[in-house]
């Protein structure tokens, strides 16, 4: 019997990953914990260079990696309102501003307008790292413009998702900005303008449950949790573990959800490929 | 009579009223001044209860085990109805139901969650709780209704969509997803009544039509009071704090102008008079089925994109408020 006895369990770390490292130089992978630059990892576009586990990344790093150089922002001045006076345990108001704080961005949505392979293509995209990437009236209304936009200039639209669903703070306004994003895409198929949707790590709930199901092309990276209850939710319900790879983007390609799934590094060669078939 | 705990004050009354009226029956004494005065003291307390209800409150009243579903309200609003079960697909869900009814010679489409009645037929409706085969079997339906021109009506009453595993497997987003995408293009009139829970989407999956109304006591929200406080609070004992948060009552929802109109319900809840609920509800269905079948499919489609473009709260950024983002902080 050993003297000291472990009070708290799962503190398993081995020392070697404990180390802190400057923000900036070096990068560790969130799944195999293989460090690697910082500069390596952004070149093997935000994958691991040793699993090849695809890291989460912000709006701005997909449209660097899909437009031809540069691209217009749009709609970017949008900003969410506390309309309802939300407060848990802090205020929408307070949550609004340290995500924007922490991330730059004003909400989980950002779009952009450029060339990709020089013709124009419209993204919308999401930013988890601002509250979950959840979706409020601003995300709905910057869906809602990129479509009229999409409408006007006949240009494709691409939707890349990567959200833990509706916004709570906002309540029925949240709940109803799944019916106006879909509401919006009634319009884009009426004038048969192509919507690529790529679902990312993660995709859940009510941003699911509309838009992102809802492409012409459904198409995912490897591995990212795609469903409508996260996982936590269902194991609760069922009270029984969940089968392995369960709402993996693999899971819902074999269960006839998705299109393909496509490796980051070919994200771009196949959105060219896509606009091109569709003309 | 069931009673929830914030209807206590009333269990008494009733109590000494039966007594009273036990007393009645047995002896010669006249009490009719004593039951005369209790039922005064009832209703006086019944408007008081009633007429100030919380967000909390009116959650429990949805759920209250004797309110009516939707079984019943067709069986008293519709001359004849024939239940068409399946999606054609998978199977039959039982916790959405759905049909071609009859009121006053016209066929309409009825479709509307269901819950059970008690213990076992809870189980059996999973507890009004749908799988991505009912979502289907509500668009089968809705299909069909728009093939023959007949006018759809929906009834919401649920917790949520089942979150389990097959559900996923059978694609539940996409389900819901398909329904609001489909609901919009819909040519035949298309109303909708929150008569219980609106949880979700699990209630806009056959939620989205030309006009949305909620009766009295139901609520209407992205999350139910007590997943809103496990998930901001980290535990359920918030739930009441929740509800006022969310701001999901009837009157809520009007103010917002989320939906059209509020329907009334019996003082004390649909459950305490659902025969003259009934009634009212049919009164309303064919109130507003004439005035949606005046206007075109186009015109009636057009509405309903820019209702729901419509909807969202949010502002232009003055260039003054610009933060300096500080990256580095903690999160």
């Amino acid at each position: 019997m050993g003297w000291f006895k472990r009070l708290k369990e799962g503190i398993q770390t081995a020392t070697k990953f404990k180390k802190e490292t400057p923000d900036g130089l070096w990068h560790q992978c969130t799944k195999c914990k293989e460090t690697s630059t910082y500069k390596e990892f952004k070149e093997n576009y935000f994958k691991c260079i040793k699993c090849g586990h695809h890291e989460r990344i912000g709006s701005h790093d997909y449209f660097d990696l899909i437009y031809d150089g540069k691209y217009d922002e749009l709609f970017d001045d949008l900003i969410s309102t506390d309309f309802l006076k939300f407060t848990d345990l802090t205020s929408y108001d307070e949550r609004i501003e340290k995500a924007h704080r922490k991330t730059g961005l004003w909400d989980a949505i950002s779009v952009a307008s450029g060339k990709v392979n020089k013709k124009p293509l419209v993204t919308a995209a999401m930013d988890f790292s601002f509250i979950g990437g959840s979706m409020g009236s601003v995300v709905g209304e910057k869906i809602a413009r990129s479509v009229d936009v999409c409408l006007r200039e006949r240009s494709p639209l691409l939707i890349i998702s990567k959200s833990g669903g509706a916004r709570m703070m906002e309540s029925a306004f949240s709940l109803m900005q799944m019916a106006k994003t879909s509401v919006k895409l009634t319009q884009l198929a009426d004038a048969k303008i192509p919507y690529f949707s790529l679902m990312t790590d993660p995709t859940t709930g009510g941003v699911t449950a509309s838009f992102a199901m809802l492409g012409d092309i459904n198409f995912s990276e490897p591995n990212a949790l795609i469903g409508f209850a996260g996982p936590r939710v269902i194991k609760e319900t069922i009270k029984k573990d969940l089968p392995e790879g369960f709402q993996s983007a693999e899971y819902l390609l074999e269960h006839g959800f998705l299109d393909f799934i496509i490796d980051r590094s070919q994200l771009k060669e196949r959105l060219v490929e896509l606009m091109d078939f569709f003309g | 009579m069931v009673f929830l705990d914030f209807e206590k004050p009333l269990e008494s009354l009733y109590e000494q009223l039966d007594k009273i009226k036990q007393v009645a029956e047995q002896g010669d004494v006249d009490v009719s001044a004593t039951i005369q005065e209790i039922e005064n003291k009832i209703k006086a307390k019944k408007k008081e209860i009633y007429t100030n209800l919380t967000g909390w409150q009116r959650v429990q009243l949805s759920r209250h085990p004797e309110r009516p579903y939707t079984l019943y309200y067709i069986s008293q609003i519709c001359k004849k109805f024939i239940e068409l079960h399946g999606d054609r697909n998978i199977g039959d869900d039982k916790a959405i139901v759905g049909g071609l009814a009859k009121i006053n010679g016209d066929t309409l489409m009825i479709i509307g969650h269901q819950k059970g009645i008690n213990t076992k037929m809870r189980q059996y409706r999973n507890f009004g709780m749908a799988n991505p085969e009912g979502y289907r079997k509500a668009l089968r339906l809705m299909k069909m209704a728009e093939k023959f021109g007949f006018p759809i009506v929906c009834f919401i009453d649920t917790p949520g969509a089942y979150p389990g595993i097959e559900a996923e497997e059978r694609g539940q987003a996409e389900a819901i997803a398909r329904n609001l995408f489909e609901m919009v293009k819909l040519r035949v009139p298309v109303i909708c009544y929150i008569i219980g829970e609106g949880a979700s989407g699990g209630a806009l999956g056959i939620g989205v039509g030309d006009r949305v109304f909620m009766l009295e006591n139901s609520w209407y929200s992205v999350i139910s009071p007590e997943n809103c406080s496990t998930i901001l609070w980290r535990t359920w004992d918030y739930k009441e704090q929740a509800a006022e948060a969310l701001k999901l009552t009837a009157d809520h929802m009007l103010e917002f102008g989320l939906i059209d109109e509020i329907v009334k319900e019996p003082l004390g809840g649909a459950h305490t008079d659902p025969e003259t609920m009934a009634k009212a509800l049919k009164k309303h269905i064919k109130k507003e089925l004439t005035a949606l079948i005046e206007m075109t499919p186009e015109e009636r489609i057009s509405a309903r994109i820019e209702k729901y473009s419509n909807m969202g709260h949010f502002t232009a950024r003055p260039p003054e408020t610009e933060i300096e983002p500080t990256v580095q902080e903690e999160s």
